[in-house]
């Protein structure tokens, strides 16, 4: 992955030109045409099931993505992520249930305390390396999660936050009608894609690449390693956080289940099937997970085996995710070409 | 919170032993499945995510033994021999494909066998709760130490788990299979370039984890309920024990598991609904303000 990324460095960053006007504004563009084609979906087809799924895909796509901002450009293998999905989907249930403040208030106001909550735990994680990284962030998650457990005056304990989640009309936008959650739904992952994407081909994302592949030559040229690694770990948990928040309009409610681990190892298991590698690996793990899921559990109750295979084969089999395979395989293709 | 329960108990002799036995059988239970994890991931270094499945079979395969015998002994002698065996298989056709590989990759495969295994389980044996049942020969009185209850089989799990830990802990120390072990664990290759298999040895490492696992299900299953899945409260907990107790570390793990196992049960009388908390709360703690945990060496 790291010599995919290295090669993917030199032609990425971009030079003076006549690409540069091309790349820069390519990213919206295509940003445009995917929210374009989803934004239109149900005009061609009623089906439910289907803008469902796709409002599932966005909120795990966001996550997903997010976690891959840590795992896959800065080489943080974080255990916890999911911490910050069950965070915003609960702050925002709460937020709303309780004060009845607009949606866009309420939103704003989890962002900003997911935010200092993943300050706080970020500052004391990312002093560790490696796997014990990836332990602290865990015990986190689970702190929440026995938190949000025993709290059930606040929280409503194993039983989740029920009552359904108030969703009041803001600008003409009526997220209890189900075109609308899904338009919005649609709106925030491109948004969010796309602001993880500029982060991604920032000069900040390459520190980042640079501390995953040399700390300490980074460290060497004067870059703050603790505080790179602290924003990242803050910008990473927004996101995720915007997956909760997305969820929990979509359910209306939040279960403990949002912070549990298996949602993180979720997370990773996504990213390890789609591929780190390429910023829209997460998102393809996504969908084939979710497609995954709804099809075996459509055929079998037995599903964890038929998962699990699936899983085996691509570990053991293309020993990376499906779109890094791929993105080799093109490239092994064009070193073909050129070489003719 | 219910602090008063707690200071009543502190301040009774009766309670006192009664929650203290019950917290040194969770910890020795504990011990037993994450001194076969930290013994994996000090040798093979890998994190055997699925070592809470062999607590589970360890679990199934003792009742089935018993179900079938009768005998408690041979009951608990299947449920270790099983696991070492599948231990075994696992590791030499799945897992040693991924040594070397990214973590997260043995991580998957690791993930993929949690699946696979509950999934086993759950069409061999069912999906509903199954229970071994106390055996004959300790369904007897329970012991009276300074007013408090103490069931004799308690007595006897303890004793099992505390003389693995002499034999583990002298065996790796002493004798020449030990001392090969650790050399293993320490440089690979230049024991493979002695003449020995270390094919084998890892093999035979995650096997004997594997057995160590198994026994501590054979051990829980007359006094815990069995279920698919029942590996993985046992699996989180279990690392916690490691992490504290430092990765790598027998003794670690021994007082990791101790220290956690009177944290559950004296915590269940302070904080009732709070109990996992406080383990998870603790390790925090631990970690912050020692990376490498309890007993771990500095940049293992």
């Amino acid at each position: 992955m790291t010599e995919l990324e290295a090669g993917r460095a030199e032609t990425l960053v971009p030079g003076r030109g006549v690409t540069t006007v091309w790349e820069r504004y390519r990213d919206i563009l295509i940003a445009l045409i995917a929210f374009a084609v989803l934004a239109s979906l149900p005009l061609f087809t009623g089906s439910k099931a289907l803008l469902d799924f796709v409002i599932r895909c966005s909120a795990y796509g966001l996550f997903a993505t997010s976690l891959n901002l840590l795992v896959g450009y800065t080489g943080l293998t974080s255990f916890g992520h999911g911490m910050f999905f069950g965070l915003g989907a609960y702050s925002f249930g709460l937020i709303m249930q309780r004060l009845g403040v607009p949606i866009p208030i309420a939103f704003v106001a989890t962002l900003a305390i997911t935010a200092v909550v993943a300050a706080v735990i970020g500052a004391i994680c990312v002093r560790l390396k490696e796997i014990y990284f990836a332990f602290v962030t865990l015990a986190f998650q689970m702190l929440i999660h026995s938190t949000i457990l025993s709290w059930a005056s606040f929280t409503g304990g194993d039983q989740g936050l029920r009552g359904g989640i108030p969703r009041p009309v803001f600008l003409g936008v009526d997220l209890s009608n189900h075109i609308h959650l899904y338009v919005a739904s649609c709106a925030l992952l491109i948004l969010g894609l796309l602001a993880m994407r500029q982060i991604a081909q920032s000069p900040f994302g390459y520190t980042l690449r640079m501390i995953r592949d040399n700390a300490a030559r980074a460290s060497f040229l004067g870059i703050d390693v603790w505080r790179a690694k602290l924003t990242i770990f803050v910008l990473a948990a927004l996101f995720a956080s915007m997956g909760g928040m997305v969820m929990a309009l979509f359910v209306s409610g939040a279960y403990p289940e949002f912070a549990y681990w298996t949602i993180s190892g979720e997370g990773i298991f996504i990213n390890m099937l789609g591929g780190v590698s390429t910023f829209l690996g997460p998102m393809v793990g996504t969908v084939l997970l979710l497609l995954l899921n709804d099809t075996v559990t459509r055929f079998t109750e037995y599903h964890g085996i038929v998962l699990g295979i699936v899983i085996l084969f691509f570990a053991l089999g293309l020993r990376k995710g499906l779109l890094d395979f791929v993105a080799e395989w093109f490239a092994h293709r064009r070193e073909a070409g050129e070489g003719r | 919170m219910d602090l008063d329960a707690l200071a009543g108990c502190l301040s009774s002799s009766a309670c006192l032993v009664t929650q203290t036995t019950s917290g040194l059988i969770i910890g020795m239970l504990l011990f037993l499945v994450a001194v076969g994890l930290t013994l994996i991931f000090g040798v093979l270094k890998v994190v055997n995510f699925s070592h809470g499945a062999f607590y589970m079979f360890g679990a199934y395969f003792a009742m089935t033994a018993y179900q079938l015998t009768g005998s408690f002994a041979l009951a608990m002698l299947c449920g270790a021999a099983g696991t070492a065996i599948l231990g075994l298989i696992f590791e030499r056709v799945f897992m040693s494909r991924v040594y070397g590989a990214d973590v997260l990759m043995q991580l998957l495969v690791c993930y993929a066998f949690v699946l696979i295994f509950d999934d086993v389980v759950r069409i061999i044996w069912g999906p509903e709760f199954r229970s071994m049942g106390m055996p004959a020969a300790f369904q007897v009185m329970p012991l009276f130490i300074a007013g408090g209850v103490v069931p004799p089989y308690y007595l006897l799990l303890i004793g099992v788990a505390l003389a693995a830990a002499v034999v583990l802990g002298i065996g790796l120390s002493r004798s020449r299979i030990g001392k090969v072990i650790r050399a293993a664990a320490h440089n690979p290759g230049m024991v493979s370039a002695l003449g020995i298999n270390t094919g084998l040895i890892y093999g035979g490492v995650f096997a004997l984890g594997g057995m160590l696992a198994g026994l501590a299900g054979a051990l829980a299953a007359p006094v815990r309920s069995l279920t698919p899945g029942m590996g993985f409260s046992v699996l989180i907990e279990s690392f916690i024990v490691t992490v504290i107790g430092g990765m790598g570390s027998i003794l670690g793990a021994l007082i990791g598991a101790l220290l956690l196992g009177l944290i559950r049960s004296f915590g269940s009388l302070g904080f009732p609904l709070f109990t996992e908390g406080l383990m998870y709360l603790f390790m925090v703690i631990v970690l912050v303000s020692k990376p490498t945990g309890l007993f771990g060496k500095e940049a293992a």
